[in-house]
């Protein structure tokens, strides 16, 4: 059998414990680089971004930046984990292009964070304690592109190398092994991998944006027959780039371990690459003496000592954590447990939040982010955030609201208006012409010619057919588009015919 | 003498893409056993009271400000780079490290 063939999950489950390990490289948002004063930015033309030490030039000494141990600290606190007293830098000797100096500059046996835990809520509100094992700083290599070929390594005939990303702080973490979560086990790699980024964007120590690489996640998977607690062989799935993809990946996995035990044969231990396009994942390289890394201490860094106080001061500046802040919002809002769960799951509970805080009520706020913004965004095949609808806007649609300047039905017209870029919810009413006709004498000018057009109508209702009113309220809608009150407009021509 | 055999040196050689004959594989096989030995020597004179260093200066948490500044050009940076193109370097293709 192809080792690519998989089992129905289902099945695999009845047979199986899914073992799982992540490691999750985190790109932080400092302005310069780790160890050199390199602007740290993205999108810049290739080989700008850079200094001699970022080329590995011979002769080029490395100096850590401050502000990378102030954010590995406050990942520490936020993992619940404990900050090293003293750690050091090591060398992790490997020959590729994408690392000038021949070794990545990392931390091996004293990792700067170790011993956390984090809680991790699945969509429907189970919780499983993920342990952290360690978080380590290190540099991040630079950008290889494949010439010829397929644009992919195999064969290519050269590659090109941008040193704008060598250099660029990273802090890894990595999981202890997670072990009973059965079935739930893909959708908890998604919820682990979705919390640790709501964390570090949090806590702003990254930009958090998985499709530009800040969040890169490699996924472990081992499997243990049903009944045994003996680790099976794991293999270690790279660079998966969403978390929904995250998710596929270790469900994949898990499926394609199963039929190749279950067939009796062996998993080998390799890295796999995970491909989007048809959900599976091909065998990268097996583990070999490459990876034979002959770590050693770096000699040209001093050891990073991290006193109490900094440890007690940074953890009384932190920002709130996600977890935190959702429960909090979850009570000021007055949601119930599913609204809210449906809120978070849709991504826009951050919108709410600041249209909350920018003066609408968490219901109507709810309302249109829930409502006519999701489905714009929908259909429009946006992320909501993407869609260019503002917070202040759905204020400023519930104050025309409120006012009766607008109804429900055109403030809807209005929000697609706002996602166009016509500018804001105001500004459109106007320029479109779109108030709610209230102005009595426009009404009453617009009910007066209705009524001299229609005298067999006025003679109906004066006959005490109060229904026929309708028969007249219609033209006087026609007449304003649309934009009138029709209470009101009922109101009028009973004055004006002297009935009700 | 402390023993590196000629299979660690091949091994070692292997990692750092560094091509050797048979006759260096045996020449330095030798070579590093003696920088071993003359290392190990400064192992007899630490006693229990000194503990292991990366470093020889007793410093710590020698940081910079997280300011950027100083880098070089596109120009500068490629000025040694034996191929290079649209402002990269260009490199043979390695085939075995992906």
């Amino acid at each position: 059998m192809s080792s690519n063939d998989v089992m129905d999950f289902g099945q695999a489950m009845e047979q199986f414990d899914p073992v799982l390990g992540f490691e999750v490289h985190v790109e932080l948002n400092t302005r310069s680089k780790i160890f050199s004063s390199a602007p740290n930015a993205f999108g810049d033309e290739p080989n700008t971004n850079v200094t001699a030490l970022d080329l590995g030039l011979p002769g080029t000494l490395p100096v850590v930046n401050k502000e990378v141990v102030e954010y590995a600290i406050r990942l520490g606190v936020a993992l619940n984990a404990q900050v090293a007293e003293s750690c050091r830098f090591a060398r992790k000797n490997y020959f590729y292009p994408d690392t000038p100096k021949n070794f990545q500059t990392s931390q091996y046996d004293e990792p700067i964070v170790f011993d956390g835990h984090l809680d991790v809520e699945l969509e429907d509100g189970e919780v499983f304690r993920i342990e952290i094992e360690r978080a380590h700083l290190e540099d991040d290599a630079g950008k290889l592109t494949h010439q010829g070929g397929s644009g992919r390594i195999q064969g290519a005939s050269a590659s090109l190398v941008d040193y704008n990303r060598a250099g660029v702080p990273l802090i890894e973490i990595v999981t202890r092994p997670i072990v009973g979560a059965g079935d739930r086990a893909p959708e908890l790699a998604r919820a682990y991998v979705t919390a640790i980024r709501d964390i570090v964007k949090a806590i702003d120590i990254s930009d958090a944006k998985m499709e530009q690489g800040n969040v890169r996640c490699d996924a472990n998977v081992s499997l243990m027959p049903k009944g045994s607690d003996t680790f099976g062989t794991r293999t270690e799935t790279k660079n998966v780039n969403s978390t929904r993809a995250v998710q596929h990946a270790v469900q994949h996995e898990i499926q394609r371990q199963a039929a190749l035990l279950a067939a009796g044969g062996t998993v080998t231990q390799e890295t796999r690459h995970w491909h989007e396009d048809t959900r599976t994942t091909t065998s990268g390289r097996p583990k070999s003496d490459a990876d034979d890394y002959r770590y050693f201490p770096e000699p040209d860094l001093v050891p990073v000592v991290v006193d109490r106080e900094w440890v007690e001061r940074v953890r009384a500046e932190l920002p709130e954590l996600p977890a935190v802040r959702r429960k909090r919002l979850k009570a000021e809002w007055g949601f119930s447990d599913e609204e809210f769960r449906d809120v978070v799951n849709a991504g826009v509970d951050g919108e709410i939040a600041a249209t909350v805080e920018a003066g609408a009520t968490p219901a109507a706020a709810r309302k249109w982010w829930m409502g006519e913004i999701a489905r714009l965004a929908n259909a429009r095949e946006v992320e909501v955030s993407a869609l260019g609808v503002e917070p202040a806007h759905v204020v400023q649609v519930e104050e025309l609201i409120a006012a009766k300047t607008i109804n429900d039905k055109i403030a809807k017209q209005v929000l697609g208006h706002v996602a166009d870029g016509e500018g804001t919810p105001k500004q459109i009413v106007e320029a479109r012409s779109l108030a709610v006709v209230s102005d009595d004498g426009a009404l009453t000018e617009a009910v007066d010619a209705a009524i001299a057009d229609n005298p067999d109508v006025v003679e109906k209702i004066k006959g005490g057919k109060m229904q026929a009113i309708g028969a007249l309220i219609g033209p006087v809608m026609k007449a304003t588009r649309g934009q009138a009150d029709a209470g009101r407009v009922r109101e009028i021509v009973m004055e004006r015919l002297g009935v009700g | 003498m402390a023993e590196i055999t000629r299979d660690q040196v091949a091994h070692l050689a292997r990692l750092a893409h560094i091509r050797m004959s048979e006759q260096e594989l045996d020449t330095l096989s030798g070579e590093l056993g003696l920088i071993l030995d003359s290392i190990s020597q400064v192992q007899e004179v630490a006693g229990e009271d000194v503990v292991p260093t990366s470093h020889p200066i007793p410093l710590t948490n020698v940081f910079r400000e997280d300011e950027p500044r100083d880098t070089l050009t596109q120009e500068q940076a490629l000025d040694q780079a034996p191929d290079s193109e649209d402002g990269q370097f260009k490199v043979p293709a390695i085939l075995d490290g992906e």
